[in-house]
Formats: C-alpha cells, sequence, structure tokens
C-alpha cells in the first residue's frame, strides 16, 4: 500500500457572497494594505490516506470532496496529492 | 388520532429539541417521542421534526455531519412514504445537506448572529403547512441563525417558482437570501425546511401564535 499526503482546498464559488471574505478585505484596508483587489475565504484540508496507488486514492478523495468537504451547490474544490 | 407520534430527533448538539416537544405535547396535546441519532427505527412515528441547533458542532458546514448518521439515512424511505418531514433551521440546513431539499444555507450577509422576530408572506399553500384558514397571508416567527442565507443557482429558483415550492418569504430579508426565500417544500409537499422557529410561537404569552398552524399540520395526512 501507498500513502499519500493531499491538500484539499474547498472555495465559495465564484457567483456566492462570502461576507468573512468581504469583512476580512475591509480590516486588510484598514490596517493600510493597498491595492487588494479581492479576499476570498476558503477552507484547507489535509488527509494521509493509504491505498493501491494514485488512481485508487484519487477516487476515495474524489468521493469525499464531492459528498463530505464540499458543498458543490455553493462551493467548489481542488487538491493536491504527494506520495509520502 | 390519539396514537398519533410525532419524532424529535436529537443530535449531540441540537437545542431546540425540547422546545418542540414543548409546543407539540403542551400546546397541541400531540404526542412527541425523543429519536436519538443514531436510531434508523422510525417505525413507530408518524411524522418527524429535524429541530434547531447545531448539530455536531455545525464542523465542516451546518447540517454537513448530521447528514450520515443511521436517521437521515432511514429517512429516504419514511418521506417516500409520504410521512411528514419538518426541519427547523439547523433541521432545514440537515435537509438540505442531505438532498431532501434543494440549494444551500450559508453566513448570513451581514455575518451576524440574527436573533429577532421576523414578518414572512405565506407564498405557497403546498403540503397545508401554513393552512390558518386563510385568516392570514403574512405571519410573525421568530429567527435565531448565523448561517440562514439560502442560495441556489437560477435554474434551481425557476424550478421552485415554477413549481410553487417556496413555502415562505422574509418581507425585509434579513440575512441576504436568493429571492427572499425562508422556506422551502419538496414536491411532494410532505417535506418542509424553514429558517423561523415555528416552536417559539405557540403561546400568547412569548409573544405569538402563528408558529401552532405549521407544527398542528405534522398531523395532516
Amino acid at each position: 500500500m501507498d500513502q499519500f499526503a493531499v491538500k484539499v482546498f474547498v472555495r465559495l464559488r465564484p457567483s456566492v457572497l462570502d461576507p468573512a471574505g468581504e469583512a476580512t478585505k475591509s480590516a486588510s484596508i484598514k490596517l493600510g494594505a493597498e491595492g487588494i483587489k479581492s479576499l476570498r475565504i476558503g477552507k484547507m484540508i489535509e488527509v494521509k490516506i493509504e491505498g493501491d496507488g494514485e488512481n485508487e486514492v484519487r477516487e476515495k478523495i474524489d468521493l469525499l470532496c464531492d459528498r463530505l468537504f464540499a458543498n458543490t451547490v455553493i462551493e467548489d474544490y481542488e487538491y493536491s496529492l504527494e506520495k509520502l | 388520532m390519539d396514537n398519533f407520534t410525532v419524532g424529535v430527533v436529537v443530535f449531540p448538539g441540537s437545542n431546540c429539541d425540547r422546545d418542540v416537544s414543548w409546543a407539540l405535547e403542551g400546546c397541541l396535546d400531540i404526542r412527541t417521542k425523543y429519536l436519538w441519532h443514531e436510531s434508523s427505527d422510525l417505525s413507530d412515528v408518524d411524522a418527524i421534526v429535524l429541530p434547531g441547533g447545531f448539530s455536531y458542532g455545525d464542523y465542516l458546514r451546518c447540517g454537513a455531519i448530521a447528514r450520515f448518521s443511521p436517521l437521515i439515512n432511514a429517512l429516504d424511505d419514511f418521506v417516500k412514504s409520504g410521512r411528514r418531514v419538518l426541519g427547523i433551521c439547523n433541521g432545514f440546513q440537515i435537509l438540505t445537506e442531505s438532498g431532501f431539499l434543494p440549494g444551500a444555507l450559508t453566513s448570513n450577509k451581514n455575518l451576524n448572529f440574527i436573533c429577532d422576530d421576523v414578518e414572512l408572506d405565506i407564498v405557497s399553500s403546498k403540503g397545508g403547512w401554513f393552512n390558518n384558514g386563510g385568516e392570514k397571508q403574512t405571519i410573525k416567527l421568530p429567527i435565531a441563525h448565523g448561517e440562514g442565507r439560502f442560495h441556489c443557482d437560477s435554474d434551481t429558483l425557476k424550478k421552485l417558482v415554477d413549481n410553487e415550492l417556496i413555502a415562505l418569504r422574509y418581507k425585509n430579508n434579513p440575512n441576504g437570501s436568493s429571492f427572499d426565500i425562508a422556506g422551502i417544500t419538496n414536491e411532494k409537499g410532505n417535506v418542509l425546511g424553514l429558517m423561523p422557529h415555528p416552536e417559539r410561537a405557540c403561546d400568547e404569552t412569548i409573544g405569538g401564535t402563528d408558529g401552532l398552524f405549521t407544527l398542528k399540520s405534522l398531523i395532516l395526512k
């Protein structure tokens, strides 16, 4: 069995308002940061997972992302995968 | 109707289960039974309420973890049998996360946790959930949520409108919900999800009785 480290990024879809991102953008400007055009907040989920090769692990991660990690009505996801 | 029993689901983190039970038993004389979320035996209840609260601490997303409980897995057959399911607040979030109702609920536009009375227009009579004898087309119910902003894509919204699945709309949208939506039903009408709390409006001494009709309608066939 191979072990993989997976980083999953879950983000609100571009069409969905991100009030937390807007509030943080506003605070960033108050801090004096200039030039911020957009600021949106997502989640990063780290998973260590075993599987019989990369394809099998990708299938598992796809299922997790689609059914649990993200609500695809309002969120998109992507992930990176590294063999340990 | 003597034996009619409403199952009130209790998740770790539910906090409106006792209010729902009190409103049904004390105000409407309808028998209730608490159902622990690990249970999948729904054979001795005639309707189900998914109450408000913070199931599983709202971890990941509101309702996202509750969706995988044995009870929610058993809910599919219950709904298909035509029996009634009412999801209030966190219960509504669970119903959207688990696909019984379309759309999703996310953080309020102004990021505040809003605890207030709101005026609501009754939009659809589907399922008879708000049948108050035609006396009122606008009702007042309390809301208490941080993540009650209903969101769906334009195709889903069109389907909701065309099929008369929008049950309630806010008169003064408090949270940024698409199309001012506060509650929706499934196509059959036996599943209702809403952010306002009907169980908190069942006695004049606590501010109103506009929630009574909705809880009473749980016994409709």
